[in-house]
């Protein structure tokens, strides 16, 4: 058997939702990882495509060819396979570097007031955190992160603004996040990174992928310059370390 | 080539859709109605996946520049090819300096354009699908020029698609939408399950490639759910007792009740009904 009590639902004509217990955890999130990762391993041309988030996951597959409970049953007996060891288990932390230069952090010193602690308190405590990667979506390459500190939360703005540029790093209710592209929202913005966490000209347009990890590191706003350009030459590198 | 001399009101280049990149929040995006955009490469010969022309409520002015093959499929809107009425359905051979205009809308409203071949835009991420943030635009507009493979009309050798000719397939005139039980459906009491599908629901002016919100409150409730994947055709039970039905261009994941969820042809029949038309939940099962 598995880890988990699984339930597997029919998702329209040809997806299956596999739930988990319904709880935000990083020890279900790591199930879904190798779950997937076996999934993966299979290469079974009946699977098209999959998403997972939190404590779902979607599998989208040929209906041409298989029934619902078809797959159902191979995915069952994947799941509760031990002999299975999906190679690919590694984690990756994900160092994010974060200006909170008040250029970038529009809403700091306002965060600051409300809740009474100092811009870098705030700071520290935003990169005091390895963050969990725990689903991307809302656009192209915005992550789920899971462990803001508690001391940082703070309810959405009332109205959204109609354009948050990209790359700003924000706070909303229990969550903090990157806005990957121009758009409207409705977090308090506290910096800004220069790498793009979605790059459609790239073959893997979005390195970071559910399951990671990322940890924010402040910069100054000369190296948010080095980097930026760094970046847009190609010869910028994400530090990544791998772990687990 | 095909050069756009007025892009109408939303016209936009989609194929059967991007996949393989949800996992990374990419939406599928792809044509709405599939099926008319399905028959319009049929009656070329192309393949299934060639790019269509997604054609929306106002029909744009083209010039060829190159001769082809093209059909239009789908909603009617009055096309005219040098200003001389053409039907729906049946594929016409074009020549360089020919132009195509659409007229009044008379049912439906998105319309398919297909050349032979295909439209050749850009693929980005495995698709020609336009999808503003993935595609370097997300809707046609003046003046710009889209390629096709070129194709000479060669009398001799009658390449004349063998297409089905004059046909109406009217396949939307109906107001019924089938949909599967949701994820979620079950969360709902039987009488709420029996009222949310009893409505009968208007279609708002909120409707776009990403979602169609409807006019009527159903069933108000305070459930929400753990952020989870939703698709195209998803139908979301808003806590003000309102329903979305999300769309190709929707995002891939959503926190609100997903108590249906639509088959494809459902999706294509709903992607033809404008603002203020009205439609009727059918539930059926999956398996």
């Amino acid at each position: 058997m598995g880890n988990y009590q699984l339930t597997y639902k029919p998702f329209g004509e040809s997806a299956i939702l596999i739930e988990w217990p319904q709880i935000i955890s990083k020890k279900i999130l790591n199930d879904i990882r190798i779950f997937v990762a076996k999934i993966e391993s299979e290469n079974s041309e009946n699977i098209l495509e999959l998403n997972f988030i939190y404590c779902s996951l979607l599998i989208i597959y040929n209906s041409k060819n298989n029934c619902f409970n078809e797959i159902k049953n191979t995915l069952i007996s994947l799941y509760d396979n031990k002999l299975i060891v999906p190679a690919k288990s590694e984690k990756i932390l994900w160092h994010i570097p974060v200006c909170y230069d008040e250029k970038f952090g529009i809403d700091l010193s306002y965060l600051s007031s409300e809740k009474k602690l100092s811009v870098e308190k705030i700071i520290s405590l935003h990169c005091s955190v390895d963050y969990t990667v725990y689903g991307i979506g809302f656009l192209p390459g915005f992550l789920y992160l899971g462990g803001l500190s508690d001391k940082l939360y703070f309810p959405r703005r009332n109205s959204p603004r109609l354009n948050v540029p990209k790359g700003a790093v924000a706070i909303g209710g229990n969550q903090t996040g990157i806005y990957p592209q121009n758009s409207p929202g409705g977090w308090h913005i506290i910096g800004n990174t220069p790498i793009s966490l979605f790059d459609v000209k790239k073959e893997t347009p979005c390195v970071i992928t559910p399951g990671d990890e990322i940890r924010f590191k402040a910069i100054t706003k000369e190296e948010y310059e080095v980097i930026k350009i760094a970046q847009k030459q190609g010869s910028y590198e994400l530090k990544r370390v791998i772990h687990g | 080539m095909v050069k756009v001399l007025h892009p109408g009101f939303y016209s936009s280049i989609q194929d059967m859709g991007r996949f393989g990149y949800r996992n990374l929040g990419v939406p599928m995006s792809g044509a709405m109605d599939s099926i008319s955009a399905g028959f319009a490469n049929a009656l070329l010969n192309n393949h299934k996946n060639d790019a269509v022309m997604e054609i929306t409520m106002i029909g744009p002015k083209l010039i060829f520049m190159a001769s082809t093959n093209l059909v239009i499929t789908g909603a009617e809107m009055s096309a005219e090819l040098n200003n001389n009425p053409i039907l729906n359905y049946k594929p016409y051979p074009v020549k360089n300096g020919d132009i195509l205009t659409f007229g009044k809308l008379k049912n439906g409203i998105r319309s398919y354009l297909a050349v032979s071949g295909g439209f050749q835009s850009e693929i980005i991420l495995n698709s020609r699908s336009f999808y503003t943030g993935i595609t370097s635009q997300g809707l046609l507009k003046k003046n710009d020029l889209i390629s096709f493979k070129h194709q000479e009309i060669n009398q001799t050798n009658n390449q004349q698609p063998k297409g089905t000719i004059n046909t109406k397939i009217p396949f939307y005139d109906t107001n019924i939408i089938e949909v599967f039980n949701g994820p979620e459906f079950e969360l709902f009491s039987s009488e709420e399950q029996k009222k949310v599908l009893s409505v009968i629901y208007t279609v708002s002016n909120d409707n776009n490639r990403m979602g169609y919100r409807m006019e009527e409150e159903a069933v108000k409730h305070t459930k929400s759910i753990i952020t989870s994947p939703v698709l195209p055709g998803t139908v979301q039970l808003l806590p003000s007792g309102k329903l979305v039905i999300l769309m190709k261009d929707a995002q891939t994941t959503g926190g609100y009740p997903r108590v249906f969820q639509l088959n494809e042809k459902s999706i294509a029949i709903l992607a033809q009904k404008r603002v203020g038309e009205v439609i009727k939940l059918k539930l059926i099962t999956a398996i």
